[in-house]
Formats: structure tokens, C-alpha cells, sequence
């Protein structure tokens, strides 16, 4: 491990931690809304200023760090094990099921889920408590990101199944989904690992653009992608810097999850 | 002073030449700066179409953006004054509704001609009437003159005289006509050639819409001066507001209609003298619960949302002048019910907002059985009070709104899920399956007459929106309504009608079926280098005395 990415994952862990100590750091709460001081710039009572109905931005940007930053890796991880196991099984089994599974893999990647994601919004139940709209919104996310996964693994998972290695193993009589789980499953690891990696930053700028439509977590629960939204009507940057924020921690943990995973990019390729 | 201009007079004749030279060339540039402008017309006027515009005809006029073009080309009978709020003539010198509110007879001006040339006549208006009211052309317009079964006579008495015959009384129909430009019925441009201000002289779809001063209007200033003094008005179709503010304050457009309050206080604390805030305008913000029988919600649910407690409830426990201040930076006031204050004559006057009181709000949820528990609100049978509100995804204000409102709601105990759709899906759920709880939505109010309102308010129309498309009315207040709204509709009489319009308001404001929020302020945005304009609460609010602006510096 580099030192750049020991730094990395360093400051990665510092901000999953700050943002998992927002109920002491801004007991307050994200919600509460301070009317008298709506919009209010930074001050000793609010670090990062109000937002238009005046709740405070600091622990807004905590919560919702926590949300982006906890949610995103279980969406990742939801996408990566459906890529593994639509494209593993694929690229292990061949043939006429590999095609099949490709066809539809293609099928889903041509999909435009931004329309998609707002016509399964639009026939949810209308009832759902922000958490379980959070919920919902990653799930969603992760059900719909498989496919670029599933393709690169089915191609690892393909040469795997030719390599020398897993023809002596079948020579020697493990066959089916025993040779599957013990010889070709753990060399898909280093691969899944990337994909999974790769998949964070991408869900979590997702949410965010969800969040700018609209259609993200629901109020008052925060996201990045809320406190995004905040950033549409600025017309300089110099106006209210302070709202800027969630945009830099964004940009951030994004780049800090690049210095991460550029490791794991090498494997995959 | 006779005396007095001699004795100058002779003076000057005395100067040195030099001198009377410089004083001659002064007045001669000032007489060319002054009369020259003039001359030369008054510049061009620029501003933003927030949409592609639908039609150039003026009787199929259905969108904001040909409503626009249509105000500033067409020539109509009688004219609202913006500011006043009165009738005014226009190609009619005079009028008279007939006693039963039937008929109206027309006195036109005479010397007038469309802007390809033809002379205009009692020919044109019965060409128009005749059109507007065929059922095969589906106007919008037309629509309002609709009173009852029957064909509509126009006779034309002479060539500057016109008598209209409806089938049935229409209120306020003198009043209407402010819609109605007339066309020609014997040019062979049709609707293009017009009786207005401009007249459209080059349009690039998707782009712009170039209006020309109409060389033949009829309409000169007080000192004998032809209007309109602009030359021409360019208007650009942009629908993004950020990018037209952009424009605004980089000074490629001139006027802003409609601004919203944080772009508002923006711009005042840079250009204080370019921002207008006329006051209350027509347009309410409103809130209301699902009450259709067939919707697929639970029946405990309905019976809340059609409890009147309920409702009333919900009215006392939300905070308007917090949403005012808050949400639209105080540009709004706390709403009263259907109509706003702004609307002079209609607005009920004895009606006051809805104090702001938690307290009075569970005191009236305790009598339809509603307790708290453990900080919860449950009904008689223990359901918890949990409704969802849906509004539009991308309006900022209504959000903001929606997430007040769920906040003053959690301190009676109810829990409110705000869920924002796009607007095609929140339309579908709102007209065709029910299937939401509460709504949050915004009424944009362009007629001052309670006409206007008819398809709102009667319980068989497809825009009564918490329960539409009844057969009969399914309660009495409701009937009572229907009742009112059809009597004022057929009277003459402005008292009588003023008198069931205003017993309209006080049932809206006692059963709460919508629960109105806010006025908003009309909020415009004029550049300094515009004269004349004087921002007023109707559309359009900026450009409403477009023959009498200038620009210039």
C-alpha cells in the first residue's frame, strides 16, 4: 500500500467516523428548523449557517454524510453480488446461458434509468417514512448498476474457466458448482473487490443527481444530493461560500475513494 | 409675459454672432434629441417567453406564452386597466349589457384598419363572435361565453354598431371581451393581420418572436402622439429562470414577469431600483386532502380527510406567516381563501386569515375523537394520524413549504411523509387513479370574475379537485355551493352576485376543502433603461401598458 493511499483511507475513516458521531457533534438534529435565522450565514450557534428554512447545515452535512457514505457501499455491495452471480454464472456456464445472460445484460445497460428510476418512484406506495425512502433509493440504485459489473466478470470468470489450473481440477473429477466454489469463485475475488469499489463513488454521485431531480431521499432526511440542491440558484461562487460544502466533501471522499480502488482497478484489468 | 419674451427676444438679436450661432445649434440638437426620439420610436423592448408559444390565433389562445402575443397584437372591444382594474374602450367607443345580461350592443370606432390595411367593421366582431363560439374550433376562449344551450346572435346594426345575443345571461360580460382581440373577416393574412399595439413580423421557432409597431393602430397619447412609441419587442423562448436572470442583470433583457422572491431580494440588494414588488397577487399556493369515494386509500383515512374538524384542524395548526417570511422572504401574505385580496371587488373582506394556533387545532381534533398519545395523534379507534403530502419535484418554494407544514403538523402529533413526483405523475394520480392522501399545488388566477372559478368550484366538474365528478353533490355544503355559484353566474346584478360569491368564500373558509397557504406577491423585475413601466399584480404585470413604454438610456 502506497503511502498516498495509506493518507487515503486515513482521511476516509475520518470522515465515516465524524459522520457517525453527528448525534453528539450536532446534537440539535437535521430537522429542527431555527425559523428565526433562516439562511442565516455561519455562526457560533450554526458553523455552517442555516439553509432557506433554517435548519442547521453542519448537521446536515453530518447526517447526511452518514447517509451517502453507509449507503452507497451497501448499494455497491447489493450491485456487485448481482453482477457476480448473473455474470459468474455466465461466463462459468457458457454457451447458449452466456449469450442469453450478455442479451440481457445489454438489454438492461440500454435501459435509460434516470426514467426508469423516476417512473419507479412515481408508483411507489406514497406512505414511506424518509428512511425507508433512503432505503429504497439505494436498493433501487443497486438492483439497477449490476450490468457493467456483470459483463466484466462474466469475460474474468470465462478466461478462468479455460485456465489451466480449472482444467486439471475438472480432469481430476470436481465438476459443476463445486468446481465453481472452490476453484474459479476465489479468483473472481480480486475482481469483485474493484467492482465494488468502483461501484461507491458511482452510486453515491447517482443519489446525488437524484437528489438535484427531486427524486433522492425524502424530506427532512438529508443526502448529499439534498444539500446539493441548494447550490442551484447560486449565481457566483464568492455569494455563500459556505454552501458549498457538501459539494467539496463530495469531490472529496469521491477522489479519496479514486486513490483507494486505483489499486484494485489494476487487478481488474 | 408677452412683453417679457420680446424684450429676450431683441437681446438676442443684440449677441455677438458667435454666440447665436452656439445657442441655435443647441436648440436644434436639443429639438433632435427631444422630438427625434420620438420620431424615431421608442427602441425595442426584450424580455423571456417561459414556453414555445401554441398558436399566433387569438382565439385559440390556451398557453401563458400565446396569452402574451396575444395581449400585445390583438385589438380588443373593451380593455381592464391593469392598475385600475376598470373597463376601458377600445375599438368600442361605448357599450350596454341588456338588463337581463343577454345582450350587449357595441358603438366601434370608425376610421380604424388591421394592420395589412383592411378597414375594420361590425363586420369583423360578428366574423369573430361567429368563430369564437363554434363548438368545431374548441376556444378556450369561447368557453367562457358558453351559458347555456343555444346558438349566440349577432346582428349588425350599421357598420359601426353591433348587438351580441346570448342563449342564456353571462356574468360579467362585458368584461370578457377583454379576451376577444378580433379578426378580420375579409383579410387575406386571417389572424395575422391584427388591430393591436405590434404585430408579429418574423418568429423562429424554439428561438424568438419578433413583434413590429403596427403602422395602422388606431391609438394616440394625450398630446396626439401615435402609439406605441417601441419600435419592436423581441421576445426569446427560455425556459430556465436562471439563465433569464443571467440575462436580465448582463442587461440582454429588460423585463422579468413573475420573479421569485430569492432571485427577488438577490437583485434588490444589488439594483434595488430595478426590482418591483406590486403587492398580493391572484395566484394562491393550497393544500388539500382526498376525498374522492372511490380512491384507493383506507376508509379511516377518508373519514378523517372528510371530517371538517379534520380539515379545520390542519388550517389552525399551520404556521402561514412563517411560511410567508420564511419561504417567499415575507414577498407573500398568509392566504384567506379563494380569492386574494388583491381582487378588489370579489375579495370577502370580513374574512381574516387563519390564526396560527396548535392548540385551538387539537381542542378541535378532540371533537371528532382525536387524542394524543405518548405525543402521537391517533383517531377514536387508535389509528395514528400519518398522511403523506405529495407536490411537484422541482419547485422549490412548495417543498419548502411541504417540509414546514410537516414540521408544524409533528407539534399536534401528526406525522406527515412529504413525497415529491414529477408533475406528470402527480397529475395522473391527482385526475385519474386518486390515489394520493394530500396534495400540495398552486393556483395561478388570471380572471378577476368568480366565472372564472366556475370549473373549480361546482361539484360535477372535473376540476373540483379533492372530490370531482360528482353526480350529485355529496354533501350539503357542497350543494349550497353549486347553488351560489350557479345564481351569481346567471345574474346581472353585481350586488347580487358580489352577495353569493362572498357566502361562496365563507363556506370555503368554514369546511376548508382546500386549505390555502399564501398569496404570493407579484414580483417583477424592470430595467432602468425601460420608461414607463409601472409593474401591477394582473398579467402582464410588466408590460400591461406596453404602447406607452420607451427604452432608452
Amino acid at each position: 500500500m502506497t503511502a498516498w493511499r495509506r493518507i487515503a483511507c486515513a482521511l476516509l475513516l475520518l470522515v465515516v467516523s465524524v459522520s457517525l458521531a453527528a448525534n453528539w457533534l450536532a446534537p440539535g438534529g437535521y430537522a429542527r428548523q431555527y425559523r428565526e435565522v433562516a439562511g442565516a450565514p455561519p455562526s457560533a450557534a450554526h458553523w455552517l449557517g442555516t439553509d432557506e428554512i433554517g435548519r442547521d447545515r453542519f448537521a446536515r452535512v453530518l447526517y447526511g454524510t452518514r447517509i451517502s457514505l453507509l449507503l452507497a457501499p451497501a448499494a455497491a455491495l447489493l450491485s456487485t453480488l448481482m453482477a457476480a452471480f448473473v455474470g459468474g454464472l455466465a461466463g462459468y456456464m457458457g454457451g447458449i446461458w452466456a449469450r442469453l445472460a450478455m442479451a440481457a445484460t445489454d438489454l438492461f445497460l440500454s435501459l435509460p434509468w434516470l426514467f426508469l428510476l423516476i417512473t419507479m418512484r412515481a408508483v411507489m406506495p406514497l406512505n414511506v417514512s424518509p428512511m425507508a425512502s433512503v432505503l429504497v433509493t439505494f436498493s433501487m440504485l443497486g438492483l439497477l448498476g449490476w450490468t457493467s459489473a456483470a459483463r466484466v466478470l462474466c469475460a474474468r470468470t470465462r478466461s478462468l474457466r479455460d485456465a489451466d489450473f480449472v482444467r486439471q481440477a475438472r480432469a481430476s473429477g470436481i465438476r459443476g458448482m463445486r468446481l465453481f466454489w472452490i476453484h474459479v469463485m476465489p479468483n473472481l475475488k480480486p475482481a469483485l473487490y474493484a467492482q465494488f469499489w468502483i461501484s461507491i463513488p458511482v452510486f453515491i454521485l447517482s443519489e446525488a443527481n437524484l437528489g438535484i431531480l427531486g427524486l433522492g431521499v425524502a424530506e427532512p432526511m438529508p443526502s448529499w444530493g439534498s444539500l446539493l440542491k441548494e447550490l442551484e440558484g447560486l449565481t457566483s461562487i464568492g455569494e455563500e461560500p459556505w454552501k458549498f460544502v457538501p459539494l467539496i466533501l463530495l469531490v472529496v471522499v469521491v477522489t479519496l475513494f479514486q486513490f483507494v480502488l486505483s489499486k484494485q482497478e489494476e487487478v481488474a484489468a | 409675459m408677452m412683453r417679457r419674451q420680446i424684450v429676450s427676444s431683441s437681446r438676442v438679436g443684440r449677441a455677438p454672432r458667435a454666440v447665436f450661432f452656439l445657442l441655435a445649434s443647441l436648440v436644434a440638437f436639443g429639438w433632435l434629441f427631444v422630438g427625434g426620439a420620438v420620431a424615431q420610436g421608442g427602441g425595442e423592448l426584450r424580455f423571456c417567453l417561459r414556453s414555445e408559444p401554441k398558436t399566433f390565433d387569438p382565439l385559440k389562445v390556451d398557453d401563458d406564452a400565446s396569452e402574451s402575443i396575444r395581449y400585445l397584437t390583438g385589438g380588443v372591444l373593451v380593455r381592464m386597466n391593469r392598475q385600475t382594474q376598470a373597463l376601458e374602450p377600445g375599438l368600442a367607443e361605448s357599450w350596454e349589457v341588456s338588463k337581463d345580461g343577454r345582450g350587449i350592443v357595441f358603438k366601434l370606432r370608425s376610421g380604424i384598419a388591421f394592420s395589412d390595411g383592411t378597414p375594420f367593421s361590425a363586420e369583423d366582431v360578428a366574423y369573430t363572435v361567429q368563430q369564437l363560439m363554434d363548438p368545431a374550433l374548441h376556444s378556450p376562449t369561447g368557453d367562457s361565453f358558453r351559458s347555456g344551450p343555444g346558438k349566440v346572435e349577432t346582428k349588425i346594426i350599421s357598420p359601426t354598431q353591433i348587438s351580441i345575443t346570448f342563449p342564456a345571461a353571462v356574468a360579467g360580460l362585458d368584461r370578457l371581451f377583454d379576451q376577444v382581440a378580433i379578426v378580420s373577416a375579409h383579410s387575406p393574412k386571417k389572424e395575422m393581420a391584427v388591430l393591436g399595439p405590434f404585430v408579429v413580423a418574423d418568429y423562429k421557432a424554439g428561438a424568438s418572436v419578433l413583434l413590429k409597431r403596427n403602422p395602422n393602430y388606431w391609438k394616440s397619447d394625450a398630446q396626439g402622439r401615435k402609439l406605441p412609441y417601441l419600435d419592436s419587442i423581441e421576445l426569446d423562448i427560455q425556459a430556465n429562470r436562471d439563465v433569464e436572470m443571467l440575462r436580465f442583470k448582463r442587461g440582454e433583457i429588460d423585463l422579468i414577469n413573475s420573479l421569485d422572491s430569492e432571485y427577488f431580494d438577490k437583485l434588490a440588494a444589488t439594483s434595488p431600483q430595478q426590482v418591483r414588488d406590486a403587492g398580493p397577487s391572484l395566484d394562491s399556493e393550497q393544500m388539500w386532502f382526498n376525498e374522492v369515494a372511490k380512491a384507493p386509500i383506507p376508509a379511516y383515512k377518508r373519514a378523517w380527510f372528510r371530517s371538517q374538524n379534520f380539515r379545520r384542524a390542519i388550517s389552525e395548526a399551520t404556521n402561514r406567516d412563517d411560511l410567508s417570511r420564511v419561504v417567499f422572504h415575507g414577498h407573500a401574505q398568509p392566504a384567506v381563501g379563494p380569492v386574494s385580496p388583491a381582487n378588489k371587488f370579489w375579495f370577502n373582506a370580513k374574512l381574516k386569515a387563519e390564526p396560527y394556533s396548535p392548540e385551538t387545532a387539537l381542542k378541535t381534533l378532540q371533537a371528532d375523537g382525536f387524542h394524543l398519545d405518548s405525543g402521537v395523534l391517533k383517531d377514536r379507534d387508535g389509528n395514528a394520524v400519518v398522511f403523506s403530502i405529495i407536490t411537484n419535484a422541482g419547485n422549490k418554494s412548495r417543498e419548502q413549504m411541504a417540509v414546514m407544514i410537516q414540521e408544524d403538523l409533528q407539534k399536534i402529533g401528526v406525522h406527515v411523509n412529504v413525497v415529491t413526483l414529477d408533475f406528470p405523475s402527480l397529475i395522473a394520480r391527482m385526475t385519474q387513479t386518486f390515489d394520493y392522501e394530500a396534495i400540495l399545488l398552486g393556483l395561478t388566477n388570471v380572471d378577476l370574475d368568480p366565472n372564472g372559478e366556475m370549473n373549480l368550484w361546482l361539484s360535477s366538474s372535473d376540476n373540483h379537485q379533492w372530490n370531482p365528478q360528482q353526480k350529485t353533490p355529496e354533501t350539503a355544503w357542497e350543494a349550497e355551493i353549486d347553488k351560489l355559484m350557479r345564481a351569481q353566474a346567471s345574474s346581472a346584478d353585481a350586488g347580487k352576485r358580489k352577495e353569493a360569491f362572498d357566502r361562496v368564500q365563507e363556506i370555503v373558509y368554514e369546511q376548508a376543502p382546500f386549505i390555502f397557504l399564501i398569496n404570493k406577491n407579484a414580483l417583477s423585475a424592470v430595467s432602468t433603461t425601460v420608461h414607463g413601466a409601472h409593474p401591477v399584480i394582473l398579467h402582464p404585470q410588466t408590460f400591461w401598458n406596453a404602447e406607452q413604454l420607451t427604452v432608452g438610456k
